[in-house]
């Protein structure tokens, strides 16, 4: 595989979907499904891309344990989030968890 | 409020960013480093930040080019993972469609999800801002900047250190994602699409190429939909005093709400 394509590829597409409507301006409308479908993409993706790491992390199946520091640290994140919205907070609640976790209670 | 100069508006901009350039250094420094623990080379890294410029999908991207992939899924998986731009892009649009193309083009390049929530929520404040361009410019181009700073750090770092990813460094950018994600799933439809595009992530997580998280979107967007069409034929029943169309304008509104505050949260991390 050619990097340099693969990565200037890459730039284009994100170029295209970032500027795109921008640059068509007022020749663009969205229809209300489209719009509403977009809608779910943030929670979708993050979601997506989150699980799979915190439920499995090594890649081979389940790690439904307290000995999982991702999944422990993840549960603690959600529930500080859902009760405070507070992002900073959250993040640094569940980083701490992590460190705790891992280099203190595992160790 | 008074209208500022150029310059003032650039500055603010940058002001107001500045808690999210925190936020988004150590990811600059993690996704730099995280190069080291992929086949390409350390200028590879920076080529992509300075050129994607797109957090999240330069974190799938070192994921693929470790495991190996062809140009379409790279691409492909760029494309969905950055569409949620597109959203930033037509909810920012009233407010830049008056510009050159060149100004257009430009603080295309620079939306990120850091800088939509800056933005959208200085144009919330003052709709009619004739300087806001300005101020979109200079949230824009000061994350810009940091995105390549903290790549080159990472870049050096993780040459030092490759083996930094066993740390477990990347929780940040799980506990990240929670913070954007859990304010989100307050409204039933979209909550739904979260626990739906979850499960599907996990159950389809072997398959190659990550594919898996094309097939957990689609499911999740699908379940949020129907889960939001659900809902509104149950209101034009649920009103039987009032006539058809009354009712489905009264649930449509109320969803309408529910999208515009999707649209305004879904600020956060790259």
């Amino acid at each position: 595989m050619n990097y340099v394509l693969a990565i200037l590829g890459m730039a284009t597409v994100t170029f295209a979907v970032k500027a795109g409507i921008f640059v068509l301006g007022d020749r663009v409308r969205f229809p209300e499904w489209l719009r509403e479908a977009l809608s779910f993409v943030p929670v979708t993706v993050l979601t997506a891309i989150i699980v799979p790491m915190t439920l499995a992390p090594h890649g081979n199946g389940l790690e439904l344990t307290w000995r999982n520091p991702q999944l422990v640290a993840a549960l603690v994140a959600i529930a500080v989030c859902a009760a405070t919205r507070h992002q900073l907070l959250t993040i640094g609640a569940g980083l701490a968890v992590f460190f705790t976790w891992q280099l203190g209670v595992l160790a | 409020m008074p209208v500022l100069s150029r310059s003032a508006s650039f500055v603010a901009g940058a002001r107001d960013t500045v808690p999210m350039i925190v936020g988004a250094a150590p990811f600059g420094l993690i996704f730099g480093a995280l190069v080291a623990t992929t086949p390409l080379a350390t200028w590879h890294g920076q080529l992509m930040s300075l050129t994607v410029f797109a957090g999240s999908s330069q974190f799938i991207a070192a994921g693929l080019f470790a495991t190996g992939v062809g140009y379409a899924v790279l691409w492909a998986t760029t494309l969905i993972v950055n569409l949620r731009h597109m959203l930033y892009a037509a909810n920012l649009l009233p407010h830049v469609r008056h510009l050159s193309l060149r100004w257009r083009a430009m603080l295309g390049f620079l939306l990120t999800d850091e800088t939509f929530a800056v933005t959208s929520s200085h144009f919330h404040r003052q709709p009619d801002d004739p300087m806001g361009h300005w101020y979109f410019l200079g949230s824009g181009l000061s994350m810009y900047l940091n995105w390549q700073i903290w790549t080159l750090a990472g870049l050096l770092f993780g040459a030092a250190f490759p083996r930094l990813q066993t740390l477990g460094l990347d929780f940040a950018m799980v506990a990240t994602f929670i913070a954007i994600i859990v304010p989100q799933m307050a409204r039933m439809p979209w909550a739904i699409a979260t626990v739906v595009a979850g499960a599907s992530a996990y159950l389809c997580h072997g398959l190659p190429y990550k594919l898996g998280l094309l097939v957990a979107v689609t499911l999740g967007i699908a379940a949020g939909m129907l889960a939001l069409h659900a809902r509104r034929r149950d209101g034009g029943r649920a009103s039987p005093g009032a006539t058809r169309n009354d009712a489905l304008d009264a649930g449509t509104a109320d969803d309408r709400a529910g999208l515009r505050s999707q649209e305004t949260s879904a600020g956060g991390a790259q």
